[in-house]
This record gives structure tokens, C-alpha cells and sequence, in this order.
């Protein structure tokens, strides 16, 4: 059975983590050396906090823009509250929506809540697709509007460990 | 542009999940029939070419500390220098110019509400600017990957 890490150990593991894993043939051992345990103490921390849900997913995270996934649509709706979850889960599940989150309203200011991911090459195809979606799913006659990303000035992963600073290293 | 075949299957295959484990790289590399130093050239020409941010974790929000997503309505002459202010802060990690009234849009995460609610108030303060806070209340999606193919 392994020792488990201390506090201040695994807070610097997440921190660790959050900037990616080095493309190394043992990239836990490096990670171990940098916070002064072993490989094996780490690798049972990682596999712990992916099995308690720490991790939304684990594997490459990519740079749509780099790919060629340029056009990058946040659609927003005003759903009625009593149809938010229904609608949600619908839309959700279409394999071309990426992210679908319930958010609130901030009236006057701002109605809408409910919003979409749709990334793709092209903005026309995004557009007719969005289109597409919301006549699916009779949606076409609530209150939307389609939000196309005009420039990236960052692009990182979350930081979550407190007293992090500085830009993100991969820009 | 096309992207290469074994780039392409990297990315089919592990954007969502890889292995943990001591030498993942081996494990991957064996999946996918190639050798684990071609596996690496290919991780470490995508991270060149930014088409790779990193390889890791994707910490969900609500377990790993609080996020919010902000926007602000910046008047136009005014965009590139608020947008610069607005990404120097370490809790900002998505950061985008979008074709709307509210044209700046990005996402704040820190280790709890509290903190949050600082950065909103020190940004406003320094830009004139309020925030809209639109925190998520429900997700009915959180896939961040993409499918190459599904993909308009």
C-alpha cells in the first residue's frame, strides 16, 4: 500500500497537472520528483481523483482554432423556466452541441438561458445547422441569438489551485 | 487544412480519455499500432503547431472549486485594450471577442465564489465596465471534445 501525499503534496500535484502532463516516457515520475514523492503515490492519487469525479475527462485537450475550427457559435435561447430541462436535455443530446448549460437571466440586461456549443469550419454550415436544430426541435419561434467568436485572446485550461499566477502557457 | 493520420486517430482516440498509468504513452502508442517515439513526435508537433493546448486533466467545476462565466459590453475603440487587461488576470482562462452588444466573453475560475466575486468587483472597478455573472445552474452537456468528423 502506497503513502498517500500530504496536503501541500497533492495541492501541488493539481497544480502540476492543470499546466499538462510532460511528454515524457514517465510523466508521473517527473511530476513525483517535482513534488518529492514517488511515482506509484501518484499515479493512486490520479486514479483516485478520477474515480471520485474530480476530472470531467482526462486525455488530449485541443486547440479547435489551431485545427481549423474556426467557427466557434455560443447559441442562446430564453426558454420558459417549466420547459428548461426538458429542452435542455434534447439538445444536449445532439452530437453537434458541445456544451449545453442552464444559466440565469440578468434582466433587463440580459434574458437568455439556456446555452449551446456548436464549433465547425465554416460559419455558413454552423449557421444552417443551428437552423436545422431549432426547427427539429420546434424552437425556431422563442427568443435566440447566435454569438460567432470573433478573435481568441486566451485559451486555457481551468485554474483552480488558489495563489496560481501568471498567463497561461500555452496560450 | 487535412490533419495527419496518426494525428487524427490521436485525437479520435484519446481526446476524451487515455490511459493512466506509468508509461501511458507506451500504452497509447500500442493502441494504436505505432511506436511510442512516433507517438510522442506526433503529441509534441501538434503542441508546436498549438493544435495540442496540453495533456491532462479537464477538472470538472463544481468539484474542483467554483466558475462563472462573464461578459462585458466594451465599446469598440475600446476592445483589444480591455480584452488584454481582462486575460492578465490568472483566473480568466477562456477569453473571446464575440459579434453581439455584450462583445467580450470569458471564463473565471478561482477556488471558491468569494474569490470570484473579488475578480468581478476589481474588474469592473478598473475598466468602468459591469460584468453580466451568468454562474451554470445546470449542465445538460459538459463534452469538450469534438467529433473530427461530425464536425461541419
Amino acid at each position: 500500500m502506497n503513502r498517500a501525499l500530504d496536503a501541500g503534496q497533492s495541492l501541488a500535484l493539481r497544480r502540476l497537472l492543470e499546466a499538462g502532463l510532460p511528454l515524457l516516457a514517465r510523466p508521473y515520475q517527473h511530476l513525483a520528483q517535482q513534488i518529492g514523492a514517488e511515482e506509484q503515490q501518484v499515479l493512486a492519487q490520479v486514479q483516485q481523483w478520477q474515480q471520485h469525479g474530480l476530472f470531467r475527462r482526462l486525455g488530449l485537450v485541443l486547440n479547435h482554432r489551431a485545427l481549423g475550427y474556426t467557427a466557434n457559435a455560443m447559441l442562446v435561447l430564453d426558454i420558459p423556466d417549466a420547459l428548461i430541462d426538458e429542452v435542455g436535455q434534447r439538445l444536449g443530446r445532439e452530437p453537434q452541441v458541445s456544451l449545453c448549460y442552464q444559466r440565469p437571466r440578468r434582466l433587463p440586461q440580459w434574458r437568455y438561458n439556456l446555452f449551446c456549443m456548436v464549433h465547425g469550419r465554416q460559419r455558413e454550415r454552423v449557421e444552417a445547422q443551428i437552423t436545422a436544430l431549432l426547427e427539429r426541435h420546434l424552437l425556431s419561434d422563442l427568443p435566440y441569438q447566435i454569438l460567432f467568436s470573433t478573435q481568441a485572446f486566451k485559451q486555457c485550461g481551468g485554474r483552480f489551485a488558489p495563489a496560481s499566477h501568471g498567463a497561461c502557457p500555452h496560450g | 487544412m487535412p490533419v495527419h493520420s496518426l494525428e487524427r486517430r490521436l485525437i479520435e482516440r484519446f481526446q476524451h480519455g487515455m490511459p493512466v498509468c506509468a508509461e501511458p504513452y507506451r500504452e497509447m502508442a500500442q493502441q494504436l499500432d505505432c511506436s511510442q517515439d512516433q507517438l510522442i513526435a506526433c503529441l509534441q508537433q501538434m503542441a508546436e503547431r498549438g493544435r495540442l493546448s496540453r495533456i491532462g486533466p479537464v477538472f470538472e467545476h463544481r468539484h474542483a472549486g467554483a466558475s462563472t462565466l462573464a461578459a462585458l459590453a466594451v465599446p469598440a475603440e475600446r476592445l483589444q485594450q480591455v480584452a488584454a487587461r481582462i486575460s492578465q488576470f490568472p483566473e480568466v482562462n477562456h477569453n473571446y471577442a464575440r459579434e453581439h452588444h455584450y462583445n467580450l466573453w470569458f471564463v473565471l475560475t478561482g477556488p471558491d465564489r468569494p474569490h470570484l466575486q473579488q475578480v468581478l468587483d476589481e474588474l469592473e472597478a478598473d475598466t468602468g465596465l459591469t460584468p453580466l455573472d451568468l454562474p451554470m445552474l445546470t449542465a445538460y452537456r459538459i463534452d469538450l471534445g469534438f467529433a473530427l468528423a461530425e464536425a461541419p
